[in-house]
């Protein structure tokens, strides 16, 4: 059958396939392609000292246990704001429906610097928090502010549109048997957007592991306390340690390979899950 | 009560139901959970923006934005997107529509491979091109011979901004594409329209409003790209620097109302984004609702 689909009558299959392939491969496939023979090169016993000194190992730990810890913080708040922004009515909701957006759209630099300015300790939050002995600001708690801040949109935007497609009849149908609106929303709802969620959660935690700009300005970058791994990359190019860059890029590039893999596995499970429902 | 539920097909009437709607409590608890939310992470970081910016009053502000350094950082910024931006909306609809109207092999995989720009942190986006054109890199020595400047200049800034804004055009049309299928076209083929004329009458009225939408956010990431071009510019003063560069040099001197007014222009842009993007969803929906009535009658 798929073969039989080749026969389009349309033109242009080669032309647009061609220059999609050129310009993939020119844009995206060749210069990538320089991370893997620039790690292959250096050879296994440089590879790994780099990827494994105990500085680059500590912003390993930061940055993937404060992308975890926001991604989980952005799973429970945003399906609140899906949740809300679906099913109930309030004033300001198309302003807050358009707003949550606004980490995609705000440059990264912008975000960073605002976020650093309100979390200081003589900013609008910091300063409330600083007679509390609570510290935002130039410490890990600032890197998992800002990562919380740039993840949000990615669990409210893929659960919202699951949420609004749930056949209300199915709800009514739990009612209707007796289940209590706790029941209903545990047995019902919740497995019904947990693709949905489990979606964004990776694509949020997948952005958290590789942002830069929101959150240099926050973390206050001391060694093996607050350095993220893609500062470690930007700090050994300063150094002119080109093949230490480039051997953690390619730890990064492989986590990322393997993220856009599971996102992509998710995808399809929503896919299949949601139209077969319809 | 059921009578009036009926009359109304509304949905919300039909959410009042008391059986599949929450107590008034849980209501207004989870609204003000997500109000307070909203205002704390995203109208409070907003908002400062503005504030600091102005905080100075307007002509500390005016000076920040006409001054030598943050005009030259605009005009690097606007080149660097007017050149971006289009060769990608040629990628865009070129990769839409291969992937949309037609079937081959390998085309989950294809797609797989245009998002990868977007699951790659910006910083390794930038040291891809330092590998490739550095003094250490691939065409470093050949460069130099030649006098040629990309790294550290203006050719490797762009070519950094089109990697990292690679597919946001492709990925509104395809998903867009695959949805309207392509009856319409093959019509306008068999009734004797040539390859162009079919695009531009029969495609581009179909893809316009999600074409528009990709070209926004395309910008957007354009303008504001941060780490990727921070790693290839080399922050040469009036020279290389963007203005998201611009604003972290300011923010570095402690010359905080000067960097927030070029940060200011950016979030205007963020804003302008968030509302053309709201209108290009209505109209989007417009569209759809107004091509399902026909079938549906």
């Amino acid at each position: 059958m798929a073969s039989f689909k080749n026969f389009s009558p349309l033109p242009g299959f080669r032309l647009s396939l061609g220059y999609t392939l050129f310009y993939l491969t020119l844009i995206v496939l060749i210069p990538l392609s320089a991370v893997v023979t620039n790690t292959v090169g250096m050879g296994w016993e440089a590879f790994w000292s780099a990827v494994t000194e105990p500085r680059v190992v500590a912003t390993y730990k930061l940055t993937f246990g404060a992308s975890l810890l926001a991604a989980a913080v952005n799973v429970v708040f945003g399906l609140i704001f899906a949740w809300v922004l679906v099913r109930y009515r309030f004033p300001g909701k198309g302003l807050v429906d358009a707003l949550v957006d606004l980490p995609f759209a705000l440059p990264t630099a912008v975000a960073g610097i605002a976020l650093a300015t309100i979390y200081a300790p003589n900013g609008p939050i910091g300063s409330l928090l600083a007679p509390w002995g609570i510290e935002i600001a130039y410490n890990p708690n600032g890197v998992l502010i800002a990562l919380i801040f740039i993840g949000l949109p990615f669990v409210v935007r893929t659960v919202q549109p699951v949420l609004a497609d749930l056949e209300k009849d199915v709800e009514e149908a739990a009612a209707g048997l007796g289940a209590s609106r706790w029941q209903t929303f545990l047995k019902i709802i919740l497995p019904h957007v947990t693709p949905a969620l489990l979606t964004g959660f990776a694509m949020a935690f997948a952005r958290a592991v590789g942002e830069y700009g929101s959150v240099i300005f926050i973390a206050g970058n001391m060694p093996m306390v607050s350095e993220i791994t893609p500062l470690m990359i930007i700090t050994k190019l300063e150094q002119y340690d080109y093949r230490g860059a480039t051997a953690i890029a390619s730890v990064m590039l492989l986590i990322s390979f393997i993220l856009l893999l599971v996102i992509n596995g998710l995808q399809g499970w929503m896919q299949g899950r949601y139209t077969k429902g319809a | 009560m059921s009578a009036s539920i009926a009359l109304q097909p509304g949905a919300l009437a039909r959410y009042e139901t008391p059986s599949t709607s929450e107590p008034a409590w849980i209501k207004v608890t989870l609204i003000t959970v997500a109000l307070t939310f909203f205002v704390i992470f995203l109208l409070f970081p907003l908002g400062t923006v503005f504030v600091q910016a102005l905080s100075k009053g307007w002509g500390v502000y005016l000076s920040a934005l006409t001054s030598h350094d943050a005009l030259a950082a605009i005009k690097l910024t606007l080149i660097t997107a007017a050149i971006a931006v289009p060769l990608n909306v040629v990628f865009g609809v070129s990769a839409a529509w291969a992937i949309a109207k037609f079937e081959f092999p390998g085309k989950r995989f294809l797609i797989t491979l245009i998002d990868l720009p977007f699951s790659i942190s910006p910083v390794v986006s930038g040291l891809i091109y330092v590998l490739i054109f550095g003094a250490q890199g691939w065409f470093g020595p050949w460069l130099a011979e030649h006098d040629i400047k990309i790294l550290f200049a203006v050719p490797g800034i762009v070519l950094a901004t089109i990697f990292v804004t690679f597919p946001f055009v492709a990925r509104e049309l395809i998903p867009l594409m695959e949805a309207q299928g392509a009856e319409e076209e093959e019509a306008a083929v068999v009734l004797g329209a040539s390859g162009w004329q079919v695009f531009w009458h029969t495609t581009l009225p179909n893809i316009k409003w999600g074409l528009l939408y990709g070209v926004i956010l395309c910008n957007a990431r354009a303008m504001g790209e941060f780490g990727a071009v921070s790693v290839v510019s080399g922050h040469i003063r009036g020279l290389t620097n963007t203005m998201p560069l611009h604003v972290e040099i300011l923010y570095n001197e402690y010359n905080y109302a000067a960097a927030f007014a070029v940060a200011s222009l950016l979030a205007l842009l963020a804003i302008v984004t968030l509302g053309l993007k709201t209108l290009v969803e209505r109209q989007t929906r417009k569209q759809i609702s107004e091509s399902q009535k026909p079938s549906e009658s």
